[in-house]
């Protein structure tokens, strides 16, 4: 099943509905790299609250989708990764190095907002 | 106890203990050891003193047996095969109940000091507090790690200090479960700030390697809570100095 990716002004948003397969999630880092660029958008949130899992493919993806958003000029931000998937990943050594997260959607636009008034130069984690 | 209450838990031993042999059914002996436990247990009583007390019955009959039998030694023996299996296992329930019910108190109360142990508190919008005191074993710490996350969710926390003064020493693997919690909480977008190290436990978490850079410490809770502030952009200022500005 393809993610939705909806456009919100500055941003990009995709939400993630159900699992998704290893192709579902290829065709998601492509299309929002794509994306990026032809909407000239400054974030990208994803919202993983809907999985109740996140194995090491699709941990691995949803970094390598912060990195390539990073090279194409924008930031990603991953939202709503819930507590049991957080403990889970962090026990099997999946560590979202240099990747932005936040609690929800709501958090996760007001990230990017501040992260717009800071600059490019602005703190790495955190809000 | 009192004289009275002896006699009277002798007298119901005794009868419990006839009526077990006569009928030869348990069932009535168990719920009665059960509840003899429930009574004494709270009043100190010890494992050896109930067997005692069972032991000592057991032999006294056995005695009265020899005494009234040592006539006809193939009724006697005839009269002990039948008597010392019983009695045995009359023992047996006895101990076993009391045993269990003890084992059910200290469930009990382990369970209740786990849910009293790790209480995640708000302070302020968006920021959480968890004080943590005594031992922390490696069930404690999952339990901790659970409450926490499921905190950080419910209240929409930005920030959370734990203090940790209340805990003198633990070992490497709680360590890498501190490590491990810190980072989950990362992911739901929480920052987490450590505070009251004490020498022990810093000098463990460098002993397993932790990355510092991950890792946000602060001295003492106060010092956790004004960082948090800062990080939430509260700011503190005496009532006086507004008042003087206004």
């Amino acid at each position: 099943m393809a993610v939705p990716i909806l456009k919100q002004s500055h941003y990009l948003i995709a939400t993630i509905q159900s699992a998704l397969t290893d192709a579902d999630l290829v065709q998601l880092r492509d299309a929002l790299a794509d994306k990026v660029g032809k909407f000239r958008s400054r974030g990208v949130i994803v919202d993983v609250t809907a999985l109740d899992v996140l194995d090491s493919f699709a941990s691995r993806t949803l970094r390598d989708i912060s990195y390539m958003i990073k090279l194409r000029g924008a930031e990603t931000v991953i939202v709503g990764i819930q507590p049991e998937v957080a403990f889970a990943m962090v026990q099997l050594g999946i560590a979202f190095e240099d990747v932005a997260t936040a609690l929800d959607l709501e958090e996760g636009l007001l990230y990017l907002d501040k992260k717009q008034k800071l600059g490019q130069h602005g703190s790495q984690r955190g809000f | 106890m009192t004289k009275e209450e002896i006699f009277a838990e002798a007298t119901s031993v005794y009868d419990n203990y006839v009526e077990a042999l006569e009928t030869g059914t348990f069932e009535a002996l168990q719920s009665y050891s059960r509840n003899l436990s429930e009574r004494i247990i709270p009043r100190g009583v010890q494992t050896d003193e109930v067997v005692g007390i069972v032991l000592l019955l057991r032999d006294v009959l056995a005695r009265s047996l020899f005494a009234k039998y040592q006539t006809d030694f193939r009724l006697l023996n005839r009269i002990l095969d039948a008597y010392e299996p019983a009695a045995n296992r009359i023992a047996n329930t006895v101990a076993v109940g009391f045993v269990q019910e003890r084992e059910r108190i200290i469930r009990e109360q382990q369970e209740a000091i786990r849910e009293l142990s790790t209480p995640v508190l708000q302070v302020r919008e968006r920021l959480l507090i968890l004080p943590i005191i005594g031992v922390m074993d490696p069930q404690r710490a999952r339990q901790l790690t659970e409450q926490l996350l499921r905190g950080i969710r419910a209240n929409r926390a930005r920030v959370v200090v734990i203090d940790i003064t209340g805990v003198a020493a633990i070992n490497s693997n709680v360590a890498n479960h501190l490590v491990q919690t810190v980072e989950a909480s990362r992911l739901l977008g929480a920052t987490v700030i450590v505070t009251g190290l004490s020498p022990e436990i810093a000098q463990t978490l460098v002993n397993i390697g932790v990355d510092l850079g991950k890792m946000n410490t602060v001295g003492d809770l106060q010092g956790g809570i004004e960082e948090a502030e800062r990080l939430l952009g509260y700011k503190v200022v005496p009532l006086t100095e507004t008042t003087q500005q206004v």
